[in-house]
C-alpha cells in the first residue's frame, strides 16, 4: 500500500482505542468519526469479571476488551490491520522505527503509568492504553505521539516509550503495534450499521454468561448490595469508587461510552437512512445521564457528604440495568 | 447531557488538561465538548491515589522502625501491590512476601535486588534506602 505523505493531523477524542482507530482510518483517506469507530466495531458493552483483579479490585468494563475496535473495523471498512507483538524490547523498538521511517502511522498499546506526559495523579498501572506514533524527531530521537485523550500531540523519549510498551502484568501489551495494510473503503451503510448494532444488542441482552451485558450490571448491583454499610467502610468505598473510576476515567468512560454510542446512532440514522435511530439516540443520552447520577451519588458518599448507603447505589445500578434492557430491546426492533 | 451542562469545575488530577466529552450541542447534534473536569471524577481518582499514598506512608514509617523492608515502601510508592510487583518482576508472590521481611531483604543477592529495582523503575541504591 502506498503511504500518505506526512500530513497527520491530531484530533482530540474521548477514548483511546476508538480515537486511535478513527485517526488511522482518517489518515488513510476515509473520514470516520470516533463514535462511528466505536459503533461500527460493536465495542459498547458491559462486563463484570470479579476473578480478574486490578489493584485488588474486580475488572469492570463498560466496553469490549482491548483490540475489539482494531479488529472490529476490518470487516465493515474492508481494511486489513496488521498487529505485531514482540518478545524483546529491542526488536519491538526497531520495528516501530522502521515503520515510521516508511512514513506509516502506527498504533501502540501502552501502560499509562510509564508515560511521563500523563499527569501524576492519573498514572496507574493500566496496560491497555492506546496511542498513535506518527513520526520521530530526528534531532532528539523523541517519538511524536498522537494520544487521542489529550488536546495536543505529545512527545516521548525512546526509553520511556519502550518501558510503557513492554510493561508487564494484567493486559500486558507485549509491545503491540498495529497499522493498516490496505486502505479503508466506505461501507454500504445500509448493511454495515444494522449488522454492527445487531452484534451489540446480542452481547447486551443475550450473552451466554451472566457477567456480560445487562446481567453483568445486575450482578454488580448484587455485589454492591452485599457491601457492609457500617464499621470500617474503607474497602466498601474503594469498591464503589472503582466502579466509577472505570466508568469515568481516561481510556475507559462508562457514561461517556453511552453518550458516544448515542452520537453513533445519530450519525448512523442518516447514513443508513433509519430515522428511528435518532429517537433512540436521545433515549441513550438520558441513560448516560443516569450513569453520571450514579457517579455523583457515589462520590458524595465517598466524601461523607451523604451517608454510605450500598442499598441506594445498588438500586441505581438496577435502574440503569432495567433502562438499558428496555433500550437495547427497542434498538433490536428498530433494525429488524 | 447538553453542551452547557458539561462540567467545567476543574479537576486537579487532570493536571490542566481537558477531556473530550460527548454532549448535545445547541444545534441538537451530539458532538465533542472539551471539559476541564468534574468534581465527582476528581473525588474517585483522588480516593485511589490517597489510598496508595496512605499505604506508602504507613510502610515508610514501619520500614524506618525496622519492622518491614524498604521494598514494601517502594512497592506502594510505585502504585503497585504485591500481586502486581510479583507479575512485573516475575518473582513469585510468596517470595516477594518473604522479601518484605527486613532481615531477609538485607541478605538478598544483588541480582534479585536489580530485578526489583528494574521493575520499580529505580536504582538499587534507592531501593535499599527509605527516603
Amino acid at each position: 500500500m502506498q503511504d500518505t505523505p506526512n500530513t497527520f493531523s491530531h484530533q482530540h477524542a474521548s477514548h483511546c482505542e476508538s480515537g486511535v482507530m478513527s485517526a488511522i482510518v482518517r489518515h488513510y483517506g476515509l473520514p470516520l468519526s470516533e463514535p462511528m469507530a466505536l459503533g461500527l466495531s460493536s465495542a459498547v458493552s458491559f462486563a463484570y469479571l470479579p476473578f480478574i483483579k486490578l489493584g485488588g479490585l474486580p475488572l469492570v468494563a463498560y466496553r469490549m476488551p482491548p483490540r475489539a475496535i482494531i479488529r472490529g473495523l476490518q470487516k465493515p471498512l474492508g481494511i486489513r490491520m496488521r498487529t505485531e507483538t514482540f518478545r524483546s524490547t529491542a526488536r519491538g523498538e526497531a520495528r516501530l522505527n522502521s515503520l515510521l521511517d516508511e512514513g506509516k502511522v502506527v498504533g501502540l498499546q501502552t501502560s499509562v503509568f510509564w508515560l511521563p506526559y500523563f499527569p501524576g495523579d492519573m498514572r496507574f498501572h493500566f496496560n491497555a492504553h492506546n496511542v498513535l506514533a506518527y513520526g520521530r524527531d530526528s534531532a532528539s530521537g523523541e517519538y511524536l505521539l498522537s494520544d487521542p485523550v489529550f488536546e495536543e500531540p505529545m512527545r516521548c523519549a525512546p526509553a520511556d516509550l519502550a518501558r510503557a510498551r513492554f510493561a508487564r502484568g494484567v493486559l500486558a501489551p507485549k509491545g503491540l503495534l498495529y497499522y493498516p495494510e490496505t486502505r479503508p473503503s466506505e461501507p454500504d451503510w445500509g448493511k454495515a450499521v444494522p449488522a454492527a448494532i445487531r452484534k451489540t444488542v446480542r452481547i447486551m441482552l443475550r450473552a451466554p454468561i451472566p457477567l456480560i451485558g445487562i446481567r453483568g450490571m445486575e450482578r454488580v448491583a448484587r455485589a454492591v448490595e452485599r457491601l457492609p454499610a457500617s464499621g470500617d467502610l474503607q474497602k466498601s468505598k474503594l469498591f464503589v469508587g472503582h466502579l466509577v473510576r472505570m466508568q469515568e476515567e481516561i481510556g475507559t468512560g462508562g457514561g461517556g461510552f453511552r453518550y458516544m454510542y448515542a452520537s453513533f446512532l445519530e450519525e448512523a440514522a442518516s447514513l443508513a437512512a433509519r430515522p428511528a435511530l435518532t429517537e433512540l439516540a436521545g433515549e441513550l443520552v438520558e441513560i448516560g445521564d443516569g450513569w453520571r447520577e450514579f457517579a455523583l451519588a457515589t462520590a458524595r458518599m465517598i466524601r461523607d457528604r451523604d451517608p454510605f448507603d450500598p442499598a441506594r447505589l445498588a438500586a441505581l445500578l438496577r435502574q440503569q440495568a432495567a433502562r438499558e434492557k428496555t433500550f437495547f430491546g427497542s434498538l433490536d426492533r428498530a433494525i429488524q | 447531557m447538553d453542551a452547557n451542562e458539561v462540567p467545567q469545575e476543574g479537576n486537579a488530577t487532570l493536571g490542566g488538561h481537558r477531556k473530550a466529552m460527548y454532549a448535545r450541542g445547541a444545534d441538537g447534534r451530539i458532538g465533542i465538548v472539551p471539559s476541564s473536569g468534574w468534581e465527582a471524577e476528581e473525588i474517585v481518582t483522588l480516593q485511589a491515589v490517597e489510598d496508595l499514598d496512605r499505604l506508602a506512608a504507613d510502610a515508610r514509617k514501619r520500614a524506618r522502625a525496622g519492622s518491614t523492608s524498604p521494598l514494601e515502601y517502594h512497592m506502594y510508592k510505585a502504585r503497585m501491590d504485591l500481586t502486581l510487583l510479583s507479575q512485573i518482576s516475575g518473582i513469585w508472590a510468596w517470595r516477594v512476601r518473604r522479601h518484605l521481611r527486613p532481615d531477609i531483604f538485607a541478605r538478598l543477592r544483588p541480582a534479585l535486588l536489580a530485578r526489583y529495582a528494574e521493575a520499580l523503575g529505580i536504582s538499587v541504591d534507592q531501593l535499599k534506602r527509605v527516603d
